[in-house]
């Protein structure tokens, strides 16, 4: 469980994340939804500790880290498995290279054992076998479950997902929606989506939390979306036709 | 080992061409300067030997050393940094700027001097071709040239240049493309700006260090 506190974050002059507290539940996705520039992925870095939030506190079950020591930080961060928008593989590593870096540099197994891990976050994903490729030999959608192997392979904790199917296609989506499910829900661990694809929200949305201009507006889950009676998080949602009729009807 | 194959071993072609020119350049303007009779030829081969050993080694392939090694620091890093692979090692909890940058430090400090040595024994050998075979000066006259009045301290002041040359230009690099900020275009700009600045850096330290060490 991670568990956020009144996080805020400013750039300059320009307030970013306007305290902002919640729970991310273990066992289930997590997502944190909002239109384009309202502190989404800020929040995501704050909360992975790549950026340091201005005010507030974040708690790794029983470790806090904003004001954690460097090794907790490190012990934290350890148990952190995150995908990235773009994938973030290391363009001059293999597929193999790639998922096996974080056993690599965390860990002193044998190559045997890492090899093995490898080869099961590889089938775990869909991609067994492709050991060999060069990042840029595979599909967009290949990469991403490149990312989400890399980010199991050490059997993390704490999943953060950044966008996971921008540039794909509804299909591929759907494929990667639905191993963040099956991940999250079988390893039981914490998995935190930020997305604004409203496939996305309807297939795995457990817990929704909505941001709007650095504000937590709404929060619920896929089920009671229909519900809510907060207008920004109707504009967002029902932004097409279909999801209009949906409403009314 | 693979920054050290990078930055070394794959910069000693470049670096063999530009120094084996220069030795050959500096042959054949100085003997078009040194036209008095009462110069004996082999002060050519000396003249070549000393600007090669103090100057054109440390600091004209330092040069050349900015133009390749730095740009592509800056720009594989600057690359890493636009494309989250940096944010990818931090969130691993490897501290990125010891993973990335140390090696490429300390492996341009060890190959660099070396590539120096390379180069001021290729621009002697370039000097002594040119030299030779548009017969401005005789085999014998240019060994004779190269050793006489062979002062060692200059070899150590060429290497203590390049050990600061290396180190200005992989840690100017490294900076500038660690801390990219944008896409690409920046990268470009990070790249260009690594290259400028090392030189520029080159340039300074080179007038200090003559100054301090001479």
């Amino acid at each position: 469980m991670i568990k956020i506190e009144n996080i805020k974050k400013s750039f300059g002059d320009k307030e970013i994340l306007k305290g902002i507290s919640g729970v991310f539940e273990r066992g289930k996705p997590n997502l944190i939804i909002g239109s384009s520039g309202t502190g989404k992925s800020v929040l995501l870095k704050c909360i992975v500790g790549l950026i340091a939030p201005d005010e507030g506190h974040i708690h790794y079950d029983e470790h806090e880290l904003t004001n954690a020591n460097r090794d907790t930080k490190t012990e934290i961060r350890r148990q952190i498995g995150m995908l990235f928008q773009g994938g973030a593989l290391f363009d001059s590593k293999t597929v193999e290279q790639n998922v096996m870096f974080p056993l690599d540099v965390l860990t002193k197994m044998p190559k045997g054992e890492k090899l093995d891990r490898v080869n099961s976050a590889l089938e775990r994903v869909g991609l067994a076998g492709q050991n060999q490729k060069m990042p840029s030999e595979i599909s967009g959608g290949m990469q991403k479950r490149v990312g989400i192997a890399r980010a199991i392979v050490n059997d993390s904790n704490y999943l953060f997902c950044d966008e996971p199917n921008s540039g794909l296609d509804p299909q591929t989506s759907i494929l990667i929606d639905d191993l963040i499910l099956e991940l999250t829900e079988e390893s039981n661990i914490t998995t935190v989506v930020v997305t604004h694809d409203m496939n996305s929200v309807m297939g795995i949305g457990e817990k929704i939390m909505f941001l709007y201009k650095g504000k937590k507006l709404w929060e619920g889950n896929k089920n009671n979306i229909m519900d809510s009676n907060v207008k920004e998080f109707d504009d967002f949602v029902f932004a097409n036709k279909v999801m209009r009729k949906l409403k009314k009807g | 080992m693979e920054e050290c194959i990078s930055i070394g071993i794959n910069s000693v072609f470049l670096v063999a061409l530009v120094a084996f020119f220069i030795g050959a350049v500096t042959t054949i303007q100085t003997a078009y300067n040194l036209v008095s009779p009462l110069i004996p030829n082999y002060v050519i081969a000396l003249v070549v030997r000393d600007m090669t050993i103090l100057e054109l080694a440390p600091t004209i392939i330092g040069v050349i050393f900015a133009g390749k090694v730095g740009s592509s620091m800056a720009s594989g890093l600057g690359t890493m940094r636009i494309s989250e692979q940096i944010d990818a090692l931090e969130v691993m909890g490897i501290n990125s700027s010891s993973y990335l940058v140390l090696p490429k430090i300390v492996a341009a400090v060890l190959m660099y001097p070396m590539l120096v040595i390379i180069a001021g024994l290729l621009a002697m050998v370039g000097g002594y071709l040119a030299g030779v075979l548009t017969n401005v000066i005789t085999p014998t006259e240019y060994i004779q040239g190269i050793r006489f009045d062979f002062n060692e301290y200059t070899v150590t002041f060429a290497l203590i240049k390049s050990f600061a040359f290396a180190f200005l230009v992989s840690s100017i690099s490294s900076f500038k493309g660690y801390f990219t900020t944008g896409g690409a275009v920046e990268v470009g700009q990070a790249s260009t700006a690594a290259v400028t600045q090392s030189v520029i850096a080159i340039l300074l330290a080179d007038y200090l260090l003559a100054q301090l060490l001479l």
